[in-house]
């Protein structure tokens, strides 16, 4: 099984994405690193939340679960935690993941259970048709920040970092096959793993910031985005504009499902007082 | 002895429960700090979760990937559960989910019992959706019926909850457990993977399940409206079966679902409905109303949904008067009320200043209603 094709429900096609998304990239991206994994499709467990990437696993050949808004971390908790041996991937938007549901993202970092979250950010809610979310950069506008958004923005990659994620990493889908290269990453590394995929979303962002163009936004990412290793070497100004893209965090932390194995064999030891 | 909260997690861990997720509330919290204990210790998992929302999310996981699931709440708790109690009624999971009510509404009354949820529990949730709830009123019949609601939410492949309160969940009792009980645990998938239906349309309505990763069986599952396959339909007569489906497999086994106790039923002219703690005194009440030659009988649901109509009607037929004591103002009566359809009028008697109604109140309106 290491063809994406193999992986894909074919019959489900064509997918529910506009004309332009960057969804099915990213997709691809997850397809391609799984495909290199030697996993079998019963093995791997895809979960998600609520929104345009939320849809994700339905075209997924493998054991897939779409859950309520915000809350994928929480059903792939109670998955991993009853099969460790699945492989349990979650897929979430930005709106998704650290809206109504960043109280579970910085808690399922903090436990650092094995689950490897693929968070699609393109910086807005795109089901919803274009309200603004946590990741909408200052001064954009939304549906719902018609005159610019005026509230600061989540850096996603930090945040899942400052909670105690073992592994983060950002890229943009304008390098496809970077990004396929740390999804295998995440998806090897024992322990809470965060892809933040910078996806556009040319319907419900890029129409409202004058970017309704596919390509435009594809190339507008590859243009802004720069590693972290040249970004810390620019200017300060230009380096608060630019999307950071790299590994932020390779580190290994006691995995949750292994610390509780322990707990239990433990336990099943004979006590002697 | 044992409190009625020791025997929830007694009676889970002898239904076979071998995952607990949840997240701390009085009067509910004794139930995850007993298996807080003693689920590591059988190998099982219990996690203490960031709040209830995440408590219920991960008890449908694990549901899916094949454990015996349950959480614990108390009242806000239950509210922060309910949109993942309709995706568990519509995904069909099962797991049992434990309301130990206190007062409302909002904080309430943390440490002081009430009956206010009796209506969430119903109707909590979004849509239209089946409901099991169960209602003990002493320690030995908490530990049964969450075995029961364990069974039942396997039977029927749908969340079952059970409806403490404060009384009964603190109350220390003696309880004899039952040498031998019944377990039941879900059908399995009866096709191979690759023509397995995880939402097919069965005789009795309730579809076989797989696990996730067992055998090779592998499934789609939403809380979107789904055809047989488990995949999003906007196919209206898809959409009209699924939600007629999920209905008819619990209206179906009503009637063996439905339990009641009835006393001094028989030539009863004025019948007392109570469940929960305050049955306990509505039997105290009609014991000394009988003492005084009021002809008064008790019907006593341990099922407060499905609602038990028939049991209802058959007790009003002949009587003068229905009275419903319940500590909230009136959630349950109205139910009587409709069940009745007229044929005698309802009494109902609402204490909801967090002190337990006394025999004693209860006598004075089966005296007034005689
Ligand atoms: C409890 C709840 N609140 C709100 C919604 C409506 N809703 C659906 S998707 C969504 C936003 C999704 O945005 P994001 O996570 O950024 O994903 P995208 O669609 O952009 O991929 C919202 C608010 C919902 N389904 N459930
Ligand atoms: S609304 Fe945006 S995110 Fe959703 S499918 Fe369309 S382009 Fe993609």
């Amino acid at each position: 099984m290491s063809g994406y094709d193999d992986w894909l429900r074919l019959d489900k096609l064509p997918h529910i994405w506009c004309p332009g998304c960057g969804d099915g990239i990213v997709l691809k991206a997850i397809l391609r690193a799984v495909g290199r994994m030697g996993w079998t499709p019963g093995q791997v467990c895809m979960v998600s939340g609520i929104g345009c990437s939320s849809r994700t696993p339905g075209y997924v050949d493998v054991n897939t679960l779409h859950t309520t808004h915000g809350r994928a971390l929480t059903f792939a908790t109670g998955v991993k935690m009853a099969r460790p041996d699945l492989q349990v991937i979650v897929v979430t938007g930005d709106g998704d993941a650290t809206a109504i549901g960043g109280n579970h993202f910085i808690h399922a970092a903090r436990r650092n259970i094995d689950l490897t979250v693929i968070l699609y950010n393109n910086w807005i809610y795109g089901m919803t048709g274009g309200q603004a979310s946590p990741a909408t950069p200052a001064g954009r506008r939304a549906s719902t920040a018609p005159f610019g958004m005026i509230e600061p923005s989540f850096d996603i990659a930090a945040l899942a970092a400052a909670a105690g994620a073992t592994f983060v990493a950002r890229e943009t889908v304008a390098k496809p096959f970077v990004l396929d290269k740390l999804i295998e990453r995440a998806l090897r590394k024992k322990g809470f793993s965060l892809v933040e995929a910078m996806t556009p979303c040319p319907t419900a962002f890029g129409r409202r910031n004058h970017q309704a163009d596919a390509v435009e936004m594809v190339e507008y990412l590859r243009i802004h985005s720069t590693s972290k290793e040249r970004a810390a070497t620019l200017p300060e100004e230009e380096r608060r504009e630019a999307i950071t893209t790299g590994v932020f965090v390779d580190i290994d932390r006691p995995e949750f499902c292994g610390e509780y194995a322990k707990l239990v064999e433990r336990l099943r030891e004979p006590v002697t007082a | 002895m044992m409190t009625g909260n020791e025997a929830c997690a007694d009676g889970a861990l002898a239904a076979g429960l071998t995952f607990f997720a949840g997240y701390p509330i009085t009067p509910s919290s004794e139930i995850a700090e007993v298996l807080a204990e003693r689920l590591p210790r059988r190998g099982g998992v219990f996690l203490q979760m960031e709040d209830e929302i995440a408590a219920m999310g991960a008890i449908i996981g694990a549901s899916l990937a094949g454990r015996k699931t349950m959480t614990a709440t108390s009242g806000p708790g239950f509210s922060l559960k309910q949109e993942n109690i309709g995706f568990a009624c519509m995904a069909e999971i099962p797991c049992v989910v434990v309301n130990v009510q206190r007062g409302g509404p909002s904080t309430g009354l943390p440490t002081m019992p009430a009956q206010g949820d009796v209506m969430q529990a119903r109707w909590g949730t979004h849509g239209d959706h089946p409901a099991i709830v169960l209602a003990p009123n002493s320690v030995a019949e908490t530990y049964d019926l969450t075995v029961r609601a364990f069974n039942l939410s396997e039977a029927c492949r749908t969340p079952v909850i059970l409806l403490l309160d404060e009384i009964i969940a603190h109350v220390t009792e003696k309880v004899a457990l039952p040498p031998r009980i019944d377990v039941v645990t879900r059908a399995g998938p009866d096709a191979p993977p690759d023509r397995f239906l995880p939402y097919r349309h069965t005789p009795d309505g309730v579809p076989p399940m797989a696990a996730y990763g067992v055998d090779g069986y592998r499934f789609h599952v939403t809380g979107l409206a789904h055809d047989e396959t488990g995949f999003p339909t906007n196919d209206p007569r898809e959409i009209d079966a699924l939600n007629r489906r999920l209905a008819a497999k619990i209206d179906r086994r009503a009637a063996e679902i439905t339990d009641v106790v009835r006393e001094s039923l028989d030539d009863a002219e004025v019948v007392v409905f109570a469940y929960g703690c305050v049955s306990r005194a509505a039997r105290q009440a009609v014991r000394e109303a009988r003492a005084e030659g009021i002809a008064a009988g008790l019907l006593r649901p341990r099922t407060l949904w499905p609602f038990p109509e028939a049991a209802v009607r058959a007790a009003g037929a002949r009587a003068k008067a229905v009275v419903v004591p319940e500590m909230n103002l009136g959630q349950m009566a109205h139910e009587v009320e409709w069940a009745l359809r007229g044929a005698c009028p309802v009494v109902p008697f609402a204490r909801v200043d967090g002190l337990a109604i006394r025999p004693s109140q209860i006598l004075a309106e089966i005296r007034a209603a005689a």
